[in-house]
């Protein structure tokens, strides 16, 4: 009875906690455009079930000048927002193609987009709702990824490079090369993508194909150097670089220029190079999926990204590129020449992703995962594993009709 | 009591059916079928077929006709095909039960004296040293795992710990033995807890007697308190080899995804980058079916139940 | 001889529980620490149990774990007690059989249970969120209740209810007032067990939240992926002192009561 007790009492202890947690306000008198009604659902218990990249928003960090993006829309529209975050395109794709999650707004890169629009899963948007599609980029409008445009509202965009650490990788190495992350001299101090496309992207790349090839031969070779490479990998990673790189874990890792101006900002000694041979130039943007729940809603909240100051704020906070034609002229001017918005010639040759056929798909899907299960188990194992799994067995009916024979004396 | 008593099990029973055997069916049914398209006439077409078709299609209709008009559809078939797939990865299933082998041997090993040494002290400092011994559990694994990444990193603090005489870096982090640490340690307490529990019963008066007998030290361990343990060790073996076998945050955070693990690979195949819940329900099988076999071997050992309690 | 074994096994335990002890010196450790680097001292700091206080994401996906574990374990123990009463009432072998679909949901590994719960929740179409979420922590929850409830029915004496009965009590009667006060202890281990095992699971959850539902340990998994924010090492913290007393005055009592029994 006593344990009981005391275990209600520590449930009480930590409920009491929660009520403590006042709603966290932005702390900000802005005005905003007023070319739709932000009220229209204030009162109305609706919430919005927002699925987004981790570290892709503008949150309060305590920092100068933060601004939480989230808890601004709550306050100017009353809808709450339940906000969330997945590691990868890949990983998006599977938790709504699994079904029983029911997202609102979503944020894929461009080639996840248009796969999406090709096995329907997105809704057209009404963009009558997003009025502030308008401070978009004409350069980015009517996209690749969504030709005629109506599914999408692009988000930030940015390039792919080599994030590398001054004091780990020599001066006289050339880093601007791919090659440079099959460098033997930097064994276990590489980091790779733990995504399929970005990986076999930055392969094929440098084996001096398309990043869009459905070439098979192309695309298997492009595994078979990866394989090649796995024994000099570190560790594949996403999200998990960011402590990596600025603890200075390692030398050497491909990731998004957006994300590499922030681990520069925490950590003096990293760089950032764009391979010579050509990138990948992408885009993330905005889309409803079909088990939206309040489309309407879910349009309010795309507008509000494109807000002016919401949008300069996401671009200063995460540090990718932005679409917004007016929040861009608010940057300062470091940002705007620096490699965040790459100049034409690095655009020159860069390539976008697009949506493969399925049958590519698959075929980077399985050898993706042959590439991270061919382990260096040396073939022995199976011979010592089944000799111990045998003798395991031995020993124990041995012991059993020791012990019966004991019991019958 | 009386015949009507069974009644009560009866919403449990109906229960059982929906959250035990139908999900375990389900795992069955997934992995041994597959979801392919099908044209308007029944005909299964592969996927650079369907690429055809659509392209055939859009090249005579337009860019912008709609798609469905061209009567695809999905339809779920059987197939062997996942199950003769799993054999691919047959290394990594391997390779998961050798590093949890050897994490529950390190575990019986470490754990061994430490259930002996508790069980032969005093009632009440039994109890506390039990309680410690727990205690560790009540935090959260996720982080507990994430606190050794501190202590394992390159620049962690057991290699800041070495460089203070002069050793190292050691690369400890991303390896094979970090994973199994990983395993060590997080259920070192699930060997300890059963070994207490048998330990614990053994009569001092027992090993007393035998040492009256003029056994020796390791004779009274090998004779006595040895056979006396066995429920716990097959008990204990069973419930760090299981979560062991099948982890996929550990290897996660201390293999550093190269070091994948048959839970990884579940994992891979459902929530993670390469979507495909037919393979991943057909690796869960295989799974599922080794553990049982583990279980009906450990089973056989100890014919008494013994129970376990956390608290 | 005596001497020598303990000061060998004594060696070895204390190893051990430096090992056990030293990940959770290093969280608490940097709880205080003013530095969000995981690895470099800087300063002591009371700031993150401040600003533990003001972090919605951590105190809700708490609130949402205690909320789920209640639940969960209340619905478990009724379910488990229940079935207890039934299965221990039934012939020998459908007791056997039961039993062992019983166990399944434990003996499998957790990513399978997890894996098919997941396929379940789909197939019904039912919406990932707190109605899945506390589904699958009774499926793994009730085992544990009826593993702890059936031994106190067998060690409860028959005649005890055949006694009851012959007194007039009808069969509802014998059961609230003769079965239930007898495997009490048994329902309390089994609540409490089942209880901290909702609390600290992570993977079966994982398989089946949702964006509304999501509980500790799945923030702090969307943590470790970048970095666990220092406000977790201060909320753990705390969550390992109260354990810690909780625990203390639990076996304190215990072993109050056991020598007050040893003197009479």
């Amino acid at each position: 009875m006593k344990k009981i007790f005391a275990l209600l009492m520590l449930t009480v202890l930590l409920a009491s906690l929660v009520p403590c947690v006042s709603a966290v306000e932005s702390g900000w008198e802005i005005d905003y455009s007023d070319s739709v009604d932000w009220n229209k659902f204030r009162d109305q218990g609706v919430t919005l079930n927002v699925y987004n990249w981790g570290e892709y928003i503008s949150v309060d960090d305590g920092e100068e000048g933060a601004f939480d993006v989230n808890a601004a829309f709550e306050e100017l529209t009353g809808i709450d927002v339940v906000y969330s975050n997945f590691a990868s395109n890949e990983e998006l794709y599977a938790k709504l193609k699994m079904g029983g999650s029911q997202y609102d707004i979503i944020i894929p890169s461009d080639y996840m987009i248009s796969r999406m629009i090709n096995e329907g899963m997105l809704n057209k948007l009404n963009y009558d709702n997003i009025p502030n599609f308008a401070y978009t980029n004409p350069q980015f409008v009517n996209p690749d990824y969504d030709p005629t445009n109506e599914y999408s509202v692009p988000y930030l965009w940015g390039i792919v490079g080599i994030i590398y650490n001054t004091t780990l990788v020599d001066a006289e190495d050339d880093v601007h090369t791919w090659d440079i992350l099959w460098n033997e001299k930097y064994a276990n101090n590489i980091l790779m993508f733990s995504n399929s496309r970005d990986t076999f992207g930055i392969a094929l790349k440098r084996l001096g194909n398309s990043f869009n090839t459905t070439d098979e031969e192309a695309i298997r070779a492009a595994a078979q150097s990866l394989i090649e490479q796995k024994p000099i990998v570190q560790a594949y990673v996403m999200d998990e670089i960011f402590d990596k790189m600025i603890g200075g874990e390692a030398a050497l890792a491909p990731y998004y220029a957006g994300d590499a101006i922030t681990m520069m900002a925490d950590n003096p000694d990293l760089a950032f190079a764009v391979p010579a041979g050509g990138t990948n130039v992408f885009v993330d943007a905005m889309c409803i999926p079909k088990t939206a729940k309040n489309q309407e809603a879910a349009e309010l909240y795309i507008n509000f990204m494109c807000e002016t100051l919401v949008a300069l704020k996401n671009a200063e906070y995460v540090g990718y590129a932005t679409p917004h034609t007016e929040a861009f002229t608010y940057l300062d001017e470091e940002t705007q020449t620096s490699v965040t918005y790459p100049d034409d010639e690095i655009l020159a040759i860069s390539e976008a992703y697009i949506a493969l056929p399925d049958a590519t798909t698959a075929l980077l899907d399985g050898l993706w995962t042959d590439i991270l299960s061919t382990g260096e188990s040396s073939p022995w194992v199976t011979p010592v594993f089944i000799v111990v799994c045998l003798a395991l067995t031995f020993a124990i009916n041995a012991f059993k009709r020791q012990k019966k024979k004991k019991t019958n004396f | 009591m009386n015949k009507h008593a069974k009644l009560a099990a009866f919403p449990y029973l109906l229960w059982m059916a929906v959250f035990i055997i139908v999900p375990l069916a389900l795992i069955v049914v997934f992995a041994f079928t597959t979801t392919v398209t099908v044209d308007a006439d029944g005909n299964i077409l592969t996927a650079e077929e369907i690429t055809e078709v659509q392209d055939a299609f859009y090249e005579e209709y337009g860019e912008d006709a709609d798609i469905a008009e061209l009567g695809l559809s999905e339809k779920t078939v059987f197939t062997l095909q996942n199950i003769l797939d799993v054999s691919k990865y047959m290394n990594t299933l391997l390779n998961s039960i050798w590093l949890a082998l050897i994490a529950t041997v390190i575990c019986l090993v470490l754990a061994y004296p430490v259930a002996y040494f508790i069980s032969r002290l005093h009632f009440t400092k039994q109890k506390m040293m039990l309680m410690l011994a727990m205690l560790p559990m009540w935090m959260n694994f996720l982080l507990r795992t994430y606190a050794w990444m501190t202590i394992l990193e390159r620049n962690g603090l057991l290699n800041r710990l070495f460089a203070l005489v002069g050793l190292g870096p050691f690369e400890m982090i991303n390896t094979q033995g970090a994973v199994v640490l990983g395993m060590v340690y997080n259920y070192l307490p699930f060997m300890i807890l059963p070994l207490y529990s048998v330990m614990t019963k053994i009569d001092s008066r027992t090993i007393e007697a035998a040492q009256d007998l003029g056994a020796n030290r390791l004779t009274v361990i090998g004779r006595v308190v040895l056979p006396l343990s066995v429920p716990g060790i097959s008990s204990g073996i069973t419930m760090v080899f299981v979560p062991a076998v099948s982890t996929f945050i550990i290897s996660r955070m201390l293999g550093g995804g190269t070091n994948m693990l048959i839970g990884d690979l579940i994992d891979l195949q459902f929530l993670g980058n390469a979507y495909n819940p037919n393979l991943g329900a057909a690796m869960s099988l295989v799974l599922m079916v080794f553990i049982l076999l583990c279980m009906s071997i450990t089973n056989s050992i100890d014919n008494e139940e013994t129970e376990v309690s956390m608290l | 001889m005596k001497l020598k074994s303990f000061s060998f096994s004594k060696l070895c335990t204390i190893l051990i529980f430096v090992f056990l002890y030293a990940p959770i010196f290093v969280l608490i450790a940097n709880s205080f620490n003013a530095s969000k680097s995981r690895t470099v001292w800087t300063g002591f700091t009371l700031d993150w149990y401040s600003k533990l206080f003001n972090n919605e994401t951590i105190l809700t996906s708490l609130a949402n774990s205690l909320l789920v574990a209640l639940v969960a374990a209340v619905c478990a123990t009724v379910l488990g007690t229940l079935a207890a009463i039934g299965i221990y009432n039934m012939k020998p072998i459908t007791r056997r059989a039961v039993m062992s679909v019983t166990n399944l949901p434990n003996i499998n590994p957790e990513i399978v249970t997890g894996v098919s719960l997941m396929l379940l929740f789909v197939g019904l179409n039912i919406e990932f969120g707190f109605t899945t979420l506390i589904l699958s922590h009774i499926v793994f929850c009730v085992p544990y209740v009826i593993l702890n409830v059936m031994p106190k029915l067998r060690q409860m004496n028959v005649s005890l209810c055949e006694a009851a009965m012959d007194l007039g009590c009808n069969q509802l009667q014998v059961f609230r007032k003769v079965i239930i006060p007898e495997i009490t202890p048994g329902i309390i281990t089994g609540f409490l067990m089942a209880f901290t095992y909702s609390i600290d699971d992570f993977v079966i959850s994982y398989f089946t939240y949702g964006a509304k539902a999501q509980t500790l340990s799945i923030t702090i998994f969307s943590m470790t992926r970048r970095k666990v924010s220092p406000e977790v090492n201060a909320l753990s913290a705390i969550i390992f002192v109260v354990v810690l007393v909780i625990l203390l005055i639990i076996n304190i009592l215990d072993i109050r009561k056991h020598k007050k029994e040893a003197r009479r």
